[in-house]
């Protein structure tokens, strides 16, 4: 197993912090979308583009690159964030989320955006579709990985269930899917909503190699990505232990932040928590 | 021109549930994580007993409703419109309309103007969806007065039904003594008119009789027509419309194929009726993230587009 040194970790960490920043201007500036969800994934979303995937942003198409599929479509802004900042497309796109004639549309769409491989904001499709993806490479012999991350109250939906007796059936191995486990969805906590409990034993007893991790502490989380791809016979489940809203104190655990954009004086408030963050691991590095 | 009062018919159908939830011990709610948006939430609050929070499942929601509509409870059954319908259309077709179950969906956030969460979210094929069931009544209430209204002859009226609003508030058309004779299944004439007929339903009914005042302005008289009902369709009087007018526009936040422009457009070809015919809706496309009123302009769905259509047909 890779051992990652301390500046690798500590550039991701301020990755991370860079694309918080982005979500949160903008979300600002689209006066909609999904702040919580989109914090909440963020670090799993940078290990895999800025450390784990092969991939090339100057071929988008490269058929043998590896694919992160993002069921949970809301969080939108940190795939395109994370995009943005990897090459797909000039940062300045960001500005546009959300308005008439921009290639960055509310919910991902496979053909608006390089680098977005399928369109998603209906939830419980995605692990299917990677799925697909990765049946494809077994049959193609290719070498690539496919990622997948889900809400957890997404996982609510049949369709994921389905997903994992297949992908557990086919031994698709060249799988690992996340769960952002925030225990919040819209109508409140995931145990009061609908009862997930164990997400561990769930996917363990689907047949899964499941992991479970601090979906916020990168080492943790490149860690278990390399455990995941080595694993053989199964596919791979990774669940981050999460909190939704990280990174800005008052959206953190709160549920009113799922779907409501900060307001300037939020927007305000955040960027300057961020920054603070921003220069403490600047200083670090 | 006068101050519009803004109401959204969200609201009034959760103030409904709440009438009805009194009045009905059998009446029940089901929601898919979706509550604080339909506004399913305010009968929870109220009956937290006879209201089924059921997660982000929404297949498993709509069979779970016809099972409780099958002991003689009434379920109410919301989520938003994408969800609502195509996400469960086999539950809906096996467990709802084959079995004529009472089971009545109400969703909200149809249409484009919902806006900036894009495509995905922009439900505009669910009328389709639902007039194609078998034994499915399907209605698009166009204000809060007459979605309350609406709500509450669903609860009394037996069978499957289809009923979905908008997002957004929307100007307040009615007062509710002009409602004391509102029937599922009859459209309504709201205002009248010879040279044309406008018959809308839900976010579109308010724009026709706004393009109505500026066609008036221009010598064109245009009969306003409130189609609430999409199925089963006022066939009588979109005949009184065809043969007295002898043109028709008609607007929909829905794709022209299998909505209320379609159910128009059927009965004068069945009826062997000669009449002009616009229909007005999303053509045949998915739309985009964007500012409601923005894209009711891109896509011509609005009083303006509305306006346009009208001259063009009176003048041809
Ligand atoms: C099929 C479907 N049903 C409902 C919704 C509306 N919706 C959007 S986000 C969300 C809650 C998601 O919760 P979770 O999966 O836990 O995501 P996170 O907490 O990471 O934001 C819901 C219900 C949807 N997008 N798709
Ligand atoms: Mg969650």
């Amino acid at each position: 197993m890779k051992n990652y040194d301390e500046k690798t970790i500590n550039e991701l960490e301020l990755t991370a912090v860079k694309i918080r920043k982005h979500i949160i201007e903008m979300l600002y500036r689209a006066k909609s979308g999904h702040p919580g969800g989109s914090l909440s994934a963020v670090d799993a979303i940078v290990a895999l583009y800025f450390a784990k995937m092969k991939h090339n942003p100057k071929k988008p198409d490269d058929p043998n690159r590896d694919r992160f599929i993002l069921s949970k479509g809301h969080a939108a802004p940190a795939l395109y964030s994370i995009l943005a900042e990897s090459g797909y497309f000039p940062v300045d796109e960001l500005k546009k989320l959300r308005e008439a004639d921009c290639m960055l549309q509310g919910h991902p769409v496979c053909y608006c955006t390089p680098g977005v491989e399928a369109s998603t904001g209906s939830l419980g499709h995605g692990l299917s579709f990677a799925n697909g993806v990765a049946l494809a490479g077994k049959l193609d012999n290719k070498k690539y990985h496919v990622y997948c991350m889900m809400g957890d109250g997404e996982t609510g939906e049949g369709q994921v269930w389905e997903a994992a007796a297949v992908a557990s059936h086919y031994k698709l191995d060249n799988i690992t899917a996340m769960i952002d486990r925030n225990f919040l969805q819209i109508d409140g906590n995931t145990e009061d909503v609908l009862r997930l409990e164990s997400v561990y034993r769930r996917w363990r007893s689907f047949g899964w190699h499941a992991i479970e991790i601090n979906g916020h502490d990168i080492k943790q989380i490149l860690t278990a990505l390399d455990e995941a791809a080595d694993h053989k016979n199964q596919p791979s489940m990774i669940i981050l232990n999460t909190v939704k809203g990280k990174g800005v104190s008052f959206m953190e655990n709160n549920v009113d932040f799922h779907g409501v954009p900060p307001n300037e004086m939020e927007r305000n408030l955040a960027i300057k928590e961020l920054t603070l963050l921003e220069k403490k691991l600047e200083a670090a590095l | 021109m006068s101050k519009k009062t803004m109401v959204n018919p969200r609201n009034a159908y959760g103030k409904a549930l709440i009438e009805l939830g009194k009045k009905h011990k059998n009446l029940v709610v089901l929601d898919a994580d979706l509550s604080k948006s339909t506004k399913t939430i305010m009968f929870a609050k109220e009956y937290p007993n006879r209201f089924f929070e059921m997660g982000i499942a929404e297949a498993n929601m709509i069979s779970t409703a016809a099972g409780l509509a099958s002991c003689g409870k009434i379920p109410f059954v919301s989520t938003f419109a994408v969800f609502a319908t195509g996400r469960v259309y086999d539950q809906i077709r096996m467990d709802v309309a084959y079995s004529k179950a009472n089971v009545k969906i109400f969703a909200t956030h149809g249409g484009i103007s919902v806006g900036k969460d894009g495509a995905s979210h922009q439900m505009i094929e669910d009328l389709a969806l639902m007039r194609v069931l078998p034994n499915m009544t399907v209605i698009a209430p166009s204000d809060a007065t007459q979605t309350g209204q609406i709500v509450h002859l669903m609860a009394e009226k037996v069978g499957p039904m289809y009923a979905r609003v908008g997002r957004a508030d929307a100007p307040l058309i009615y007062h509710k003594d002009d409602l004391k004779d509102i029937k599922i299944g009859e459209g309504m004439i709201v205002k009248d008119g010879s040279d044309l007929s406008i018959i809308s339903c839900g976010t579109m009914v308010e724009p026709t009789i706004e393009a109505r005042s500026t066609l008036k302005k221009q010598g064109i008289k245009a009969r306003i027509i409130d189609m609430h009902t999409i199925k089963p369709i006022d066939k009588k009087l979109v005949m009184k419309c065809a043969k007295e007018t002898g043109a028709i526009i008609t607007a929909e936040e829905h794709s022209i194929i299998g909505g209320l422009g379609a159910a128009v457009a059927e009965i004068l070809a069945d009826e062997n009726i000669s009449c002009k015919l616009i229909r007005m809706g999303i053509k045949d496309i998915f739309c985009e993230s964007g500012d409601p009123a923005t894209l009711l302009e891109k896509y011509e769905l609005n009083e303006k587009h509305i306006v346009k259509n009208a001259k063009k047909l009176v003048k041809n």
